[in-house]
């Protein structure tokens, strides 16, 4: 959290979240009729005269949850909208990353009921914002508007607290992509068995001696298909390397080294090369393996420069 | 000429789609569209043809182009793997099965969709591994995020540099080369728009040591040749370009792309067993070679190539290919079509055209004298070559 942003966004509490709007149009019969219409309530002091009259109000009401109806700017809102404190603290809060937005609730007070004929006037304040919490659609700021409304004598008939999240979209939750696992054989299970319980296996001709990897089923130099396995000490050199930027593939982070490993026992494999700075990575420098559980599936023998 | 080879057969008809990004057609309309201007340009019907060669990586069936484009009956079929090594390869089958009469007319193809279908350079980073031999090799690279043919040949290129003191403007000689006989060469992606090694130090890393210039384009596009025997096509519309000698070769302790066992890595051995061929079928030397098509997927192979062939010595082609010595003009001009990185990436088969240009002398760079045109195909995988002469 950023007090510098925080201490900047509540300079605007208690500043014009824009200019007074003053309602379209008066309050008037056809609104109203419509507005029952759509939420279905039949109460008559809202649409009968007759029974209005014979209410305790005397005439027709509004229903008093038409409050910010009155005042509604319609899709596209005056120019002038863009001058107050409101889009100030969007702009904030956007900059810094908040970009997001979502009305959590609304609070209305009605002072009186409104009367046919009533010319509303609504001016809304920042009257608060909260420091930056941790909710489930993402960190974000409550942002707290209060709008009163008048009538045409400058009296207030209603007020109305208006509150939205202002909040840090999550990253997409992009699925953890495992890397590949090696596909295991007759032939090569034996290395990535040993690499599971943590050991460097060469694979040693019975025959004639000679050490090879990547494993065969038989011998390249004496034609043997008998072999038996070395554990290797897992040191060795960088004999040469790579530092892949592109096309970038899901289940690395870049840039990485990829390196060919030259062990102490002469055999050499491809591997990483980590705990370093890519570019500090140089052909000849000694490393050692890092039995590496890059994820819940697979351990890889990586390798990081042997500490001095 | 020795052998059984060695001057029996000849390229005589050569045939290409536009090369682009965006071919908006299918790769076996692309094909057959090659195939077509190849037969066209020989002067031959489809009926003619009775072998066809491809790469094992091709998606278009030698039948079903025989069937759209109307060729009958086939004594002859074959396919190649191991990617761009599989160019020069398609020629080579095709010159043996008309020096052994088991065919007389041969059209070698290749057609890829390979910027706007799958993106060619993309290489395996999808591959789930399966336990076949093919699965476990990729098993070896794959985990540790080695997924690209830029990053196999990375891995060579670093060490190349470090043995040998060969820096990134070395390389980027290569790709200023391609990118000046592209700029002449209207057929390529990149005519009229040559850089400067300025320009390739500038460009984004794709894996270090290798720049985005280093690496060659991924293109939609065909080409397409017929190969038939000398004799025949001396009678047919075009200047024969002789193939001299034709030749593969993979190397011992050879893997596809990934040969980092072996005891040194500076070194592409198979193509040093292509060239031994070639020289020995052919009876030239590299004094006799006019000009030459290197497969130059990426850069740094180019000049181990220079080195294979015996141009110059082992980590001298920094050397022999600076002040524009590979360049029209220069002792050795190399890929006068712009190469895979200026005119398009067609897996050498492109190559393989300019060299039949080179031979006819319509190449856009046209190279003075009668010299001898060695054509190569992919590098870091086993490989095949070309040494392509008139008809004198």
């Amino acid at each position: 959290m950023s007090d510098a942003l925080l201490d900047k966004l509540r300079g605007l509490v208690g500043k014009p979240a824009g200019p007074p709007f003053r309602a379209w149009d008066a309050v008037n019969q056809a609104m109203i009729r419509h507005w029952c219409d759509a939420v279905g309530d039949t109460n008559p002091i809202y649409t009968d005269p007759v029974e209005a009259a014979a209410s305790v109000h005397g005439q027709i009401v509004a229903p008093p949850t038409m409050l910010q109806a009155w005042t509604m700017k319609g899709l596209v809102p005056p120019p002038s909208d863009g001058d107050g404190a409101q889009a100030e603290l969007m702009a904030l809060l956007d900059g810094a990353g908040f970009t997001s937005v979502v009305a959590t609730n609304c609070e209305q007070e009605y002072t009186r009921y409104l009367h046919i004929g009533d010319e509303l006037t609504a001016e809304s304040v920042i009257e608060d914002v909260s420091p930056e919490k941790h909710t489930g659609l993402g960190d974000g700021h409550f942002i707290t508007t209060r709008t009163d409304f008048r009538d045409q004598n400058g009296d207030t008939v209603g007020t109305m607290r208006f509150r939205i999240l202002k909040f840090k979209p999550p990253e997409k939750q992009e699925k953890k992509v495992p890397r590949p696992a090696p596909p295991r054989n007759q032939d090569n299970a034996f290395f990535w068995e040993g690499v599971d319980r943590g050991e460097l296996l060469i694979q040693r001709c019975s025959a004639c001696g000679r050490l090879r990897h990547p494993p065969r089923p038989m011998c390249p130099n004496c034609q043997s298909l008998d072999w038996d396995t070395v554990k290797s000490t897992g040191r060795g050199e960088v004999f040469s390397f790579i530092i892949p930027h592109y096309p970038q593939v899901p289940f690395l982070d870049y840039p990485y080294v990829v390196a060919v490993v030259a062990l102490e026992e002469g055999t050499r494999l491809i591997s990483n090369v980590i705990d370093i700075d890519p570019h500090a990575v140089e052909i000849g420098m000694p490393v050692e393996v890092r039995f590496t559980k890059v994820d819940d599936e697979l351990t890889l023998p990586l390798f990081a420069p042997v500490k001095a | 000429m020795t052998g059984t080879l060695a001057g029996k057969a000849a390229i005589a008809g050569i045939g290409a789609t536009e090369f682009s990004k965006d071919s908006g057609r299918t790769e076996l309309r692309l094909a057959t569209e090659a195939v077509k201007a190849a037969l066209d340009d020989a002067g031959l019907a489809p009926s003619d043809v009775d072998g066809m060669v491809t790469f094992t990586m091709d998606s278009n069936d030698e039948i079903e182009i025989a069937r759209s484009v109307g060729i009958g009956e086939l004594t002859f079929f074959s396919r190649i793997h191991h990617g761009g090594g599989a160019a020069c390869g398609t020629v080579h089958q095709a010159a043996m099965a008309i020096a052994t009469g088991v065919a007389e007319v041969v059209v070698c193809y290749r057609a890829l969709n390979g910027r706007s279908w799958s993106r060619f350079g993309a290489g395996v980073q999808r591959r789930q591994p399966i336990p076949n031999a093919d699965g476990v090799h990729y098993g070896w690279l794959v985990p540790f995020g080695l997924l690209t043919p830029a990053q196999w040949v990375a891995m060579f290129a670093q060490r190349y540099m470090h043995v040998y003191g060969a820096s990134s403007v070395d390389l980027g000689a290569v790709a200023v080369a391609d990118r000046r006989h592209a700029a002449n060469n209207p057929s390529a992606w990149f005519y009229e728009q040559p850089i400067t090694i300025e320009d390739h130090q500038a460009s984004r890393w794709i894996v270090e040591p290798l720049h985005l210039l280093d690496c060659c384009q991924e293109s939609d596009g065909a080409v397409a040749m017929v190969v038939t025997s000398v004799e025949r096509a001396r009678d047919l519309r075009q200047p024969a370009a002789v193939i001299a000698a034709a030749a593969q070769g993979a190397g011992p302790d050879q893997e596809s792309m990934t040969s980092y066992y072996r005891d040194d890595m500076t070194g592409l051995p198979e193509m040093g067993v292509v060239a031994r061929q070639l020289w020995a079928q052919s009876g030239l030397g590299p004094e006799d070679v006019r000009t030459a098509v290197l497969y130059d997927h990426f850069t740094p192979f180019v000049l181990v190539q220079l080195e294979e062939f015996g141009f110059c010595d082992r980590g001298e082609a920094k050397d022999f290919i600076a002040g524009g010595a590979i360049e029209i003009g220069g002792r050795l001009p190399v890929n006068t079509n712009g190469g895979q990185l200026g005119e398009a990436y067609v897996h050498g088969m492109n190559g393989i055209s300019e060299g039949v240009r080179q031979v006819r002398g319509t190449s856009v760079n046209q190279v003075g004298g009668d010299g001898a045109v060695l054509v190569t195909a992919g590098t870091g995988v086993p490989t095949s070559g070309l040494i392509l002469t008139s008809d004198n």
